[in-house]
């Protein structure tokens, strides 16, 4: 491990990925440190979810690398890389009725037969504990609802215990308490030295929680660094095509995101034009 | 979060984990009575009836253990030996492996009407034993009919798999059409065989695709029994990779699992244990779909126990069945597998039904 990947648990550089000529991905560089949470957000299609999977060792990056802990991702093995990163998908469906204590207790599987193991009933109860799932455990995973599904999920992977963590829009089917809720324990997490990335839609979220914002655009980064560096109205309407509104938390000083809805002319030309540009 | 809340999610893991654990105990064992009673009124029923004190007698003189009850009629003996407890153990051993491959294949699928009946392994299975009955093929010896069923069985699984698989998920209705079509083709290929077949062969081709424990040799029983057992042992030791499966490829993976590895060995466990069976007894069809939903009912779907409890009661159904099947109709041997049929067809209807109702309709 050489000195320049110190702090960085997590280093993607110059990766490219695409299927056929289509690239998805182009030289996008970023650098996942431990004790911070990276929010990663773009509009639609801008590529956030293959980069979830570059990150997570879904894929392997057609140019450039991804390092894990200084070593190329896919070079860990499969158990060695469950140690190390946990992932929570935006979709979490099960066939079979496994309770939400059964489905938690998966997230320890990376452990079995290691020291570690001792631990799983600590780590089990500290999930629950995070994620206000603990009225959940008992009744089978098929019949939760979608906000209950995530909770029980990010719980799952909490209880995997790894130092990076990957959560895919886990904001996406909660509602306004347990959005925060979430974000807060990747803070809490973050604080206990996990690097996290979170890809979120919601600008002002990722303003309030992240420590470091991505904006991807088009398959490329488009600006990194701190949120409210990163987030202006200028950037957010070049990338997202939308004239926007960024005031300063009147509490934080954290900026919120609101699209300025007053002059609909002004929001449909600037569509109009974004899309001239993509064809 | 307090320390009070942290003992209380301790112990519901616990308490939920003994819980299971007790039911699971309680429905093996219930399993094992049924099993163990089927067993000995098997041997004792038939043209010639055997009284249970003699059964119990010949067992236990056979392990060494002289005792009062052993038949001292050398006729009661041989049907025994020869004749019944062949049969028994064949049907014990079909059962327990048919209920097995169905719960790998709906855990491998993720989809619970999964079944190597009803997706067409067993009459690939089928088709493949069949060629080497009508074309006379013995190189591998007593072995040959079971390779030839696993090679059909194989075929048929890995063209379900690649048709009815796509971007990680199972489409009930590609998988269920898959079955239509490979259940047609090899139907079809077993009707051309037995039209070029002699009338011996004709008459065991007929006997397979309607199923039947009769006239089991311990030979046949040895076979099925070394593949089962092995193929058992393997999936024991994937059983808590396959509750991971359960919550998606990707997901899986993420938790240190190498999916395509153990989907091509799961299919090829599948397509052993299905062969195996159906070498000798034919097609048996629900016994894959029944047995292991009834014990997800009762019992949640954690695999290990799923699949003890599927081993147990497999086998209990499929000696119920063949008893049924040569008692029900005095002095004729009736086709098991269109008792089971009987039963399963009806269940797999129901389940169907149970499925639309609650998601209402197929995506």
């Amino acid at each position: 491990m050489s000195d320049d990947t110190t702090g960085s648990a997590l280093r993607v550089s110059h990766a490219g990925y695409g299927y056929g000529s289509r690239a998805i991905l182009s030289d996008v560089s970023i650098d996942v440190r431990a004790r911070e949470v990276l929010a990663l957000v773009g509009p639609n299609g801008a590529g956030k979810s293959t980069l979830l999977s570059l990150l997570a060792g879904d894929v392997d990056p057609v140019e450039g690398t991804v390092l894990l802990q200084g070593r190329p991702l896919l070079e860990w093995s499969a158990k060695e890389r469950a140690r190390r990163r946990a992932v929570l998908l935006q979709s979490n469906q099960m066939v079979f009725p496994f309770t939400g204590q059964q489905v938690i207790e998966m997230g320890r599987a990376p452990w079995i037969g290691t020291p570690e193991a001792d631990a799983d009933e600590e780590a089990i109860a500290r999930a629950i504990g995070f994620t206000d799932s603990g009225h959940l455990v008992h009744r089978t995973f098929p019949t939760l609802s979608g906000g209950e599904k995530a909770r029980v999920s990010l719980a799952r992977v909490l209880a995997q215990e790894a130092p990076v963590i990957l959560l895919d829009e886990p904001t996406a089917a909660l509602d306004l308490r347990h959005q925060e809720d979430v974000l807060r324990v990747a803070r809490a997490l973050a604080a206990a030295g996990a690097a996290v990335v979170v890809v979120l839609h919601d600008l002002s979220l990722a303003g309030a929680y992240a420590d470091v914002v991505a904006v991807l655009d088009r398959g490329r980064i488009a600006a990194t660094g701190d949120p409210a560096e990163v987030l202006t109205p200028e950037l957010i309407g070049a990338v997202y095509g939308l004239e926007v509104r960024v005031i300063p938390d009147e509490d934080t000083g954290r900026p919120i995101v609101v699209p300025r809805r007053g002059s609909a002319g002004a929001r449909g030309s600037s569509l109009a034009g974004r899309e001239a540009t993509q064809q | 979060m307090t320390r009070a809340d942290q003992v209380t999610g301790e112990s519901a893991g616990a308490r939920g984990r003994s819980r299971r654990a007790r039911r699971g105990v309680i429905v093996v064992v219930s399993a094992c009575i049924l099993l163990v009673s089927g067993v000995v009124l098997s041997a004792a029923l038939g043209q010639l009836p055997i009284s249970v004190a003699n059964v119990a007698g010949s067992l236990l003189r056979a392990v060494g253990i002289d005792n009062p009850w052993a038949p001292t009629d050398e006729l009661i003996e041989r049907t025994l030996w020869q004749i019944r407890f062949p049969r028994v153990v064949m049907s014990l051993l079909v059962g327990a492996t048919l209920a097995i491959a169905g719960a790998v294949m709906q855990a491998v699928f993720g989809n619970p009407l999964a079944e190597p009946g009803v997706v067409g392994v067993s009459s690939g299975a089928a088709l493949g034993a069949a060629s080497a009955i009508t074309f006379g093929l013995a190189f591998l010896g007593g072995w040959t009919i079971a390779a030839f069923a696993f090679v059909g069985g194989l075929i048929a699984t890995l063209l379900v798999y690649a048709t009815a698989r796509a971007q990680g998920r199972t489409e009930t209705v590609t998988l269920l059409l898959t079955g239509v079509a490979i259940n047609a083709f090899a139907g079809a290929g077993l009707a051309l065989i037995t039209f070029l077949g002699d009338n011996q062969s004709r008459e065991q081709i007929v006997f397979w695709q309607l199923g039947s424990i009769n006239g089991a040799r311990w030979d046949e029983v040895a076979v099925v029994g070394v593949v089962g057992a092995c193929a058992t042992a393997v999936i024991m030791a994937f059983a808590r990779q396959y509750d991971l499966l359960a919550l998606g490829d990707r997901t899986a993976s993420h938790l240190g699992i190498k999916v395509e590895r153990l989907r091509i060995a799961s299919i090829v466990l599948v397509a052993l244990l299905t062969g195996a069976g159906v070498a000798f007894v034919g097609i048996i069809s629900f016994v894959g779909l029944v047995v292991p939903h009834l014990i997800r009912m009762l019992l949640g779907p954690a695999h290990r126990m799923l699949f003890i409890a599927s081993l147990v009661g497999g086998a209990a159904l499929l000696v119920w069945a063949d008893l049924l099947a040569r008692t029900l109709v005095e002095a004729s041997d009736l086709p098991i597998g269109m008792l089971t049929s009987l039963v399963g067809g009806p269940f797999f209807y129901w389940l169907i039904r149970r499925n639309r109702r609650q998601s209402g309709g197929w995506a």
